[in-house]
């Protein structure tokens, strides 16, 4: 046989093989798991939630195009990180929000809470969070304005169950309505079950970890249980679960406390967090000035992970912890 | 017996060829045989141009405390001793051997005669054996520790988690005579009570075949230890942890544990040269890979370039565009088919261009792969930041020198970063500054 030699080959360092896990695949991974609270979003809302996601998504795709093309950065489109951003702001704003107002959200979510710090794994906060506590204090009157589900007969517009719970007036919606999701509040946070089988997705599929949804969801209904057993303002386990199922709790748990970017690191600093997320939630629920918590618990403690990520040590093979001699 | 497990991961196994029975390459019309095959000082060349040499004569030694002597792999005439740039960087003296084909054994080559634990380990210097799993560190050495009244078990590495190679496991099934009465020898010598084969539970005829030579043979304190068939269980301080449940920090010899660990193949290669005496001249490689036409496992003569290993394979289907010896999570990509085989080569594994390309890095998300991979708990993406700002403090605090560039984080990171390279570079840090 002929002997021929290659003399130039590639050189580089071990490992010379790579999982096929890599950030585009755990987006579209993360992009699958809220499609089933899309479709009960669209069945309870109809076709405008269609049409607010697709501005969603295509204005924040479309700003972290422009960025990085302006910029002369790297272009991360193809990442989809901007695809979730823009799913999670439409599922965290009412079905008939005016398409412009969704855009400045995408507007603040890519370009000034990522993009300015640095794109993808720098952003300090979660980027669909901020931008709907943003849309929320400067538009309050559109971010409020509930659409009635398709169920409900006449009127135009209703309330949350958590607004019901903070105003008075109104009849709660019963456990089952709200685990299934006919009810008033953002796009894609009314459905539980749908949330849930997509949170669940993502565990089987080791995308999150369960120990920040478990802490979050375990905090919100001990501290529910406690409150209403103590105050006696109403059945104690049912108010406990109904505070599980209402407004963001199951959204924010699954999906948005979750993001690897700006929640703790390592195992005990996730139950931190978790438990924080509960805490902060029930505590605005119960005595703040809003009738939901859930977005800015996230986002104080998106602020609090790096001062979590330096508390937590982790005990190494070897022995020592990491400051130790 | 330890049921704990350290962290792992899932590498795709890839053994293709573990169903192939090793072929015995036909002597090559040349071959180099490098003078630093070993961890240690590199032996100087005892033959000149013209020498006639035979298979199993020494042909290079130097009188270093860590060092092992090289024999010649064939019979025929030296024709040149040539520099070359080797795989690790610096310079390697080759000994250049125009074959005669012939294989003329030396005069020397008989049994040795060993009656107690000096005798051993001179024989096995003699033998030429270094650490087959891939450190190459030499064995005689390996095999008198200074506590050497304190060491009771002995531990045989087996596990073959690196994907692709399935040269231990074929050897297993084939030389099992040889592995079994090495094995021996050092525990009678060495004065050891028990012995382990760690072995992934991924080649069950391998343990069921061994189980059974044992058994036939009445041998006791002899067993074999499945383990998970995760990568990396055949890691040193891996194995040691899963086998005897002892944690073994960087810089800790397993003799400082009780433990004499070794790869398989140098224990049936103890055994080969007490039944033989014939030293360490020739080499079980799986060769595969995606440009590999024929993959297969080769015994080939020490010094075999590795084109002529991948002619006898078929040659190559397409062209290669990266080259590895050993496997492709802590195998040595080189930059040239045109090298020699050395002691410890157990894979040639030749990748096409679409397997070789280096993924482009892209920013950390900070998922926590690489920390929830590392069978130390490391936390490499904070290793990496300590890495950028050069950190020497933080990387040593962070443990950076308990790395044992097992490559797991590079492998599992989605955002394709280098973190077990850069743990490389950071030990290098941590040496420069001097921080004890």
């Amino acid at each position: 046989m002929e002997k021929k030699t290659y003399s130039n080959l590639v050189v580089s360092s071990a490992p010379h093989i790579v999982s096929n896990i890599d950030t585009t695949r755990i987006m579209a991974m993360v992009v699958m798991a809220l499609i089933p609270s899309f479709l009960v979003s669209i069945y309870v809302f109809g076709a405008r939630v269609i049409s607010l996601t697709l501005v969603c998504v295509v204005s924040a795709v479309f700003f972290e195009w422009a960025y990085n093309k302006l910029m002369k950065k790297r272009q991360t489109v193809g990442d989809l990180s901007a695809i979730v951003t823009g799913v999670l702001i439409a599922f965290n704003v009412p079905a008939g929000l005016p398409y412009w107002i969704a855009v400045v959200g995408c507007f603040v979510a890519i370009i000034v809470v990522k993009q300015l710090y640095g794109g993808i794994g720098k952003n300090p906060v979660n980027p669909a969070i901020t931008a709907r506590i943003v849309l929320f204090i400067s538009f309050a009157t559109e971010m409020t304005t509930w659409p009635l589900p398709r169920m409900a007969a006449d009127a135009t517009s209703t309330a949350t169950p958590l607004g019901i719970l903070a105003e008075g007036g109104g009849e709660l919606p019963n456990n089952m309505e709200m685990f299934l999701g006919f009810i008033g509040g953002s796009m894609g946070e009314v459905s539980a079950i749908a949330l849930l089988i997509g949170g669940i997705f993502l565990i089987w599929k080791k995308v999150i970890s369960p120990i920040i949804p478990c802490c979050f969801i375990g905090t919100v209904f001990v501290f529910a249980a406690i409150y209403y057993g103590v105050t006696g303002d109403g059945n104690a386990l049912q108010m406990a679960i109904f505070h599980v199922l209402a407004g963001g709790v199951m959204l924010g748990a699954f999906f948005m406390a979750t993001d690897y970017v700006t929640s703790p690191l390592l195992p005990m600093g996730k139950v931190i967090f978790g438990i924080g997320c509960g805490l902060i939630t029930m505590l605005i629920r119960l005595w703040g000035q809003y009738p939901e918590g859930v977005s800015f618990s996230i986002l104080i403690m998106n602020c609090l992970t790096p001062l979590i990520n330096n508390f937590c040590q982790k005990r190494m093979y070897g022995g020592a912890k990491k400051n130790e001699k | 017996m330890s049921r704990k497990h350290l962290q792992s991961i899932h590498v795709s196994h890839y053994k293709h060829t573990a169903g192939c029975a090793t072929e015995v390459m036909p002597v090559p019309d040349v071959v180099k045989i490098s003078m630093s095959q070993h961890i240690g000082a590199p032996c100087k060349p005892l033959v000149k141009k013209g020498d006639y040499v035979k298979v199993g004569q020494l042909i290079g030694d130097v009188d270093a405390f860590v060092s092992a002597p090289i024999h010649s792999s064939v019979s025929g005439t030296v024709i040149a001793l040539e520099e070359q740039r080797s795989a690790v960087g610096g310079n390697d003296t080759l000994v250049v051997i125009e074959t005669d084909k012939k294989q003329e054994i030396y005069e020397g080559i008989k049994p040795p005669q060993v009656d107690d634990l000096a005798g051993f380990v001179k024989a096995i210097r003699d033998s030429g054996l270094v650490g087959l799993g891939g450190a190459s560190f030499p064995t005689h050495i390996k095999f008198n520790p200074r506590n050497i009244d304190e060491v009771h078990t002995l531990i045989v590495n087996a596990a073959e988690c690196e994907p692709f190679i399935t040269s231990d496991h074929r050897l297993m099934l084939e030389d099992t005579e040889d592995l079994i009465s090495g094995m021996q020898l050092a525990m009678k010598y060495i004065g050891l009570d028990e012995g382990f084969i760690g072995i992934e539970e991924n080649k069950p005829d391998a343990i069921a075949h061994l189980d059974k030579a044992l058994a036939d043979k009445g041998i006791t304190n002899i067993k074999t230890f499945k383990l998970q068939a995760r990568y990396p269980k055949g890691a040193e301080r891996v194995l040691v942890y899963e086998i005897t449940g002892k944690t073994m920090n960087a810089g800790v010899l397993p003799a400082d544990l009780g433990v004499i660990l070794s790869n398989v193949t140098t224990f049936a290669k103890v055994g080969e040269y007490f039944r033989t005496g014939m030293p360490l001249v020739s080499k079980r490689m799986t060769v595969d890979g995606d440009a590999v036409a024929e993959p297969k496992n080769v015994i080939a003569p020490i010094g075999t370039m590795i084109n002529d290993v991948i002619a006898f394979c078929g040659g190559y289907k397409q062209e290669p565009r990266k080259i590895l010896m050993g496997g492709p999570m802590m195998g040595r990509a080189i930059f040239s088919d045109e090298m020699p085989i050395v002691k410890n080569n157990n894979a040639i594994l030749a990748f096409s261009k679409e397997q070789s390309l280096v993924k482009e890095e892209t920013a950390c998300i900070n998922c926590g792969r690489c920390h929830q991979a590392c069978p130390f708990k490391l936390i490499p993406t904070a290793l990496a930041d300590a890495y950028e700002r050069r950190d020497a403090q933080a990387l040593s605090d962070l443990k950076v020198m308990q790395c044992m560039e097992c490559g797991s984080c590079s492998y599992i990171c989605p955002a394709r970063r280098p973190l077990g390279f850069t743990n490389k570079l950071g030990k290098a840090v941590v040496k420069e500054a001097g921080i004890k």
